[in-house]
């Protein structure tokens, strides 16, 4: 009874919808526009765990598809995608070359628990801060957990955000096709 | 300078579309929008009196940014827009805007940044700028920024500018520097024969406001520093950051002339499958703002991270903790161990467990009288660092079980032991109000049980449930509450959850809170239906918080990045 009160001010809802579609449109196409073709990540200094800089484009791989997985300590679905993924991770690395890199957005205080967080979990990735979220926002990544995926000339060929259990196995099949060579399909 | 900033950026946009056709620049734009809204409905049983009934019936907003890089050369902005702002978020979001813009560019080894940025020093006990959209914090510096590497290792920074309020400009100014030294290899080659790495760091900050009071001296500049080393050697690291603040009379420490200070020091220990870290802090009078008359989360210079575990899971949320930047002590130690494959404990799959403890309370203080206070020094009081205060502000003790039981099962188990004054956390009451009263005190403590399952139904099906329970005699009462959620990769999600708050003291309180979600994500862009009632809650982000009414309603969320 209690939600059915509200139901006569859906139509409100929906005519704001339509208001706003126009604007919304307008939007969506401005950024059609400047969707560029194949991105390289944007020279972005980080630091490794043990507090010295390094360049993101010296961090990927040259060999093989790089695997960038933006989290943060206080993130489950982070947590939860990068311990899901160990399983496939392990594999591509073996397979085809892949390298994964973990990207902490962590501020300053909180990278302290990093390194015990990864040791804990039991991860194997390399691990990077972007303490002052740089990279994040020269990527201009919301939130995380945000995945990319880049082929091994550095371009970005794959983009994903928000975790879903059973992303991780896209995630692996996307990893294996850029391997092959191809663009991924999804 | 603002029209000649949006002019350059014009031009650089102007140059994005060209590269993209000619490709001879290759210059790059990324860039993401977020947009929000909710129709909220009349909910009697929440909201009796229609107190947290906004009189739109439908609020929304949004932003976008974009940031174009080029080699050496980087530009960006925000816009915004709040109509109107959200329940929850603070006010002061009215209107829409371009509030935030930048020109970056590094120049024969220096790196300069006019416009607006975000910046810190250390781990921010001195200064921090920063945003968290998700929360309406943002207090971006609007200034300009250089930034220099002199020799290898050592890296300085200056700041100038005055911090973001809202749409508009803090009153008060700030000028800053900061420089850190990494031990370097080629200067000491002994440190790195010995495997140490060293990094030493030290700050400055000062602010300005005018001042004109007609009962005080008040200092127009406050100057703020802070010292900060971290040590590691194989799987040992150290950190220690200290700072202090010059006295800086404002409306959070009641208008007094003691300095401030605050401690920080962590020490961790991480090797094969085991994660330890142990930190202690202590913070005496450090309110940092440019406005001394600033409250909440407005203007702050600094940031005082919690020293406690940021909960994820619904029931631990509502009794989040919060730093009290005018006092407070505590500890936290945190451990996580992976028991290794095929042994007793680890099974199979290998099982992580992880304990955490923090505890939090006032720092020792020894008014002054004001009535004996005949030199007028206004010192309000004076601490012991050696003594331990009074007042219990919070603690949590947690401990997690997480195993894959099978190719298709995952099973989380956590225990938690909470307490919580809601004196202090909820109501913001100082310590000398509470010392006058300890028994007016609103404590809650109680106990969370929370069992979460991840089965995977067949390929990229998944079923997540959770069961969640608190039990507690304060507050609200005991809770209970399920969720399910179903997710068929790489679209769609499906969740439903309700909290049955069965145990409030208030009959008519005793009320079903359901909620249900539908999230359709494609590549980097995500839309996410709900549907359902939330009860009040405090919601935080890296240890700020704000109050949520509660509310009922539909609502959406639309974010996309390229």
């Amino acid at each position: 009874m209690l939600f059915l009160r509200g139901a006569e001010r859906l139509p409100v809802f929906f005519e704001y919808i339509l208001e706003n579609m126009k604007q919304l449109l307008t939007a969506i196409a401005f950024f059609g526009l400047f969707q560029l073709g194949a991105q390289e990540l944007p020279s972005t200094m980080l630091k490794t765990l043990d507090g010295q800089s390094i360049n993101i484009q010296d961090a990927i791989s040259d060999e093989g598809p790089t695997v960038i997985s933006f989290w943060a300590t206080w993130c489950k679905p982070c947590i939860k995608e990068l311990t899901a993924f160990m399983d496939y991770a392990i594999d591509l690395e073996e397979e085809v070359g892949a390298k994964v890199l973990a990207v902490s957005i962590d501020d300053s205080r909180n990278s302290a628990r990093v390194a015990p967080m990864v040791q804990g979990q039991g991860w194997e990735y390399t691990v990077l801060l972007d303490e002052n979220q740089d990279l994040k926002r020269n990527l201009g990544i919301v939130n995380v957990p945000f995945t990319l995926v880049l082929n091994k000339e550095g371009e970005v060929v794959w983009k994903h955000s928000g975790y879903s259990p059973g992303d991780e196995e896209e995630l692996a099949e996307v990893v294996e096709e850029v391997a092959a060579g191809h663009h991924p399909s999804h | 300078m603002k029209r000649l900033l949006l002019f350059a950026w014009a031009i650089c946009s102007a140059t994005a579309s060209f590269a993209q056709e000619q490709n001879t620049f290759g210059g790059q734009l990324h860039g993401n929008f977020q947009l929000d809204g909710q129709l909220y409905l009349r909910d009697e049983s929440i909201d009796p009196t229609g107190e947290f009934y906004p009189d739109e019936r439908f609020l929304g907003q949004g932003y976008a940014n974009f940031v174009y890089t080029d080699g050496n050369f980087s530009s960006g902005l925000r816009y915004e827009n709040y109509q109107n702002v959200m329940l929850g978020f603070p006010e002061g979001y009215r209107g829409e805007g371009i509030t935030y813009r930048y020109l970056q560019f590094k120049q024969d080894g220096l790196d300069i940044t006019v416009g607006n940025f975000y910046e810190q020093f250390g781990t921010g006990m001195v200064f921090r700028s920063y945003e968290e959209r998700g929360l309406g914090y943002d207090n971006a510096m609007d200034g300009v920024r250089i930034k220099v590497n002199p020799v290898s290792g050592l890296s300085l920074k200056a700041v100038m500018g005055r911090q973001r309020f809202y749409f508009e400009k803090s009153p008060g100014l700030l000028r800053g520097i900061d420089a850190e030294y990494n031990l370097s290899k080629e200067l000491f080659p002994k440190l790195d024969s010995a495997g140490l790495r060293w990094t030493i760091g030290g700050s400055y900050m000062s602010k300005y406001q005018r001042a004109n009071d007609p009962f005080l001296v008040l200092p127009e500049n406050v100057a703020a520093g802070g010292v900060r080393t971290q040590v590691s050697k194989g799987p040992w690291s150290m950190q220690v950051e200290y700072a202090y603040k010059a006295n800086d009379p404002s409306a959070d420490n009641g208008y007094i002339y003691k300095d401030g200070n605050g401690i920080l020091a962590n020490v961790s220990y991480s090797k094969n499958g085991l994660g330890i870290i142990a930190g202690v802090k202590r913070i005496d009078n450090m309110s940092f703002r440019t406005d001394r008359n600033g409250s909440t989360i407005d203007m702050l210079v600094n940031y005082l991270s919690p020293t406690a575990q940021v909960h994820t899971y619904a029931l631990p949320a509502l009794y989040q903790y919060a730093t009290q930047i005018n006092g407070e002590e505590g500890i936290q130690l945190e451990a996580n161990y992976k028991f290794k494959r095929n042994t007793t404990l680890g099974g199979k799959y290998g099982t992580l467990l992880s304990v955490n403890y923090s505890v939090v309370q006032s720092i020792d203080k020894d008014y002054v009288d004001p009535a004996l206070d005949t030199l007028r020094t206004l010192q309000g009081y004076y601490s012991d660092p050696m003594m331990r205060g009074d007042i219990p502000y919070f603690h949590d003790f947690n401990v997690t079980l997480s195993k894959k039981i099978n190719k298709k099962l995952k099973v989380n188990a956590m225990y938690l032991n909470l307490f919580y004054n809601r004196s202090v956390l909820e109501d913001g009451l100082g310590d000398e109000s509470i010392l006058l009263n300890p028994d007016g005190q609103k404590l809650m403590s109680g106990d969370i049980l929370i069992l979460e399952s991840l089965y995977k139904v067949k390929r990229k099906h998944y079923l997540r449930t959770e069961f969640q329970h608190l039990s507690t005699k304060d507050d609200r009462g005991s809770m209970a509450m399920a969720l399910a959620e179903y997710s068929i990769a790489p679209h769609w999600f499906f969740s439903v959850q309700d909290i049955y708050n069965y145990g409030n003291p208030d009959e008519a309180q005793r009320l079903h809170y359901p909620l249900a979600s539908v999230v359709y994500t494609a590549g980097t862009s995500r839309f996410q239906l709900s549907y359902g009632r939330q009860q009040r809650g405090i919601f935080c982000v890296g240890g700020v918080c704000r109050v949520v009414p509660p509310s009922n309603g539909v609502s959406f969320s639309l974010t996309t990045s390229f």
